[in-house]
């Protein structure tokens, strides 16, 4: 049987301990990652903030003492950043469905500068938040 | 449909290339509309913090009095509700394997997306119809 002659054990599939870490796949991996991350975090901090406002002062009070606080500040930075990330790779996505950025250059490229954006939206507003 | 006479080859082979049996390409692009609806809700959203001066309690109630807020808010809530709950949805079938599971997962998700959105939406509208308290 052809197995038994193998040489040496040949790669079953793609698999994460075979890939080499390259941009395209950093920022697949984020997206997904950053989406469900907000889906099971922003998302319900989102509806905490909505549903404290609706509430009254007292409730909203103890929502704003978190918010912040130093925790408030670190998840609040860690979530834009998660956002601005999604928000750029989202939109190279949406070029890629046209069928452009496939060459392979070009496509590096254009995940680097997906984390370009993310990194340079968060200091941005952050920025706006805290000294503007 | 026009007579089983010129069907040939297998039923696999007659299915073949012509796409996902279930859902189609649905999916996909319900997806990609609420990811651009996304785009635009969030870049109002951020931008309309952004701009208050405060966030405190009562600029945020008489801000989201507003028709002209609440509307946006209330599109923000559907739109990304929606969109969690087709990527989430992706991440289940990736990742569970087993049948039931993978059907348990789908119904907590789907519990958990309208559940928030329901409750997102109504503190929106209690604050648009109720008004900033006094």
């Amino acid at each position: 049987m052809a197995t038994v002659h193998s040489p040496r054990p040949r790669p079953l599939s793609p698999h994460l301990s075979i890939w080499r870490w390259r941009p395209n796949m950093a920022v697949s991996i984020l997206h997904r990652a950053t989406g469900n991350a907000m889906a099971f975090g922003a998302v319900l901090l989102f509806t905490w903030w909505l549903l404290a406002a609706a509430s009254g002062p007292a409730t909203y009070a103890s929502w704003y003492r978190v918010a912040h606080g130093w925790l408030g500040l670190i998840v609040g930075i860690g979530f834009t950043w998660a956002m601005f990330q999604h928000m750029g790779s989202g939109l190279r996505h949406l070029v890629m469905d046209t069928g452009a950025n496939y060459e392979i250059h070009a496509n590096q490229r254009s995940a680097l500068l997906t984390m370009a954006f993310s990194v340079i939206m968060t200091g941005l507003v952050w920025a706006l938040v805290l000294f503007a | 449909m026009s007579g089983a006479g010129v069907r040939r080859g297998t039923e696999l082979g007659r299915v073949r290339g012509l796409g996902a049996a279930r859902s189609g390409v649905g999916h996909w692009w319900a997806s990609r509309m609420t990811a651009v609806s996304n785009l635009l809700l969030l870049t109002w959203f951020i931008v309309s913090l952004l701009r208050l001066p405060l966030h405190d309690y009562l600029t945020v109630v008489v801000w989201l009095h507003q028709p002209v807020v609440a509307v946006p808010m209330l599109l923000l809530i559907l739109s990304v509700f929606y969109h969690v709950r087709l990527g989430v949805q992706v991440l289940i079938e990736d990742y569970v394997r087993q049948e039931g599971t993978k059907v348990i997962a789908m119904l907590l998700l789907n519990f958990y997306v309208v559940a928030s959105a329901a409750a997102a939406a109504f503190a929106v509208l209690k604050l648009a119809f109720g008004g900033p308290g006094a």
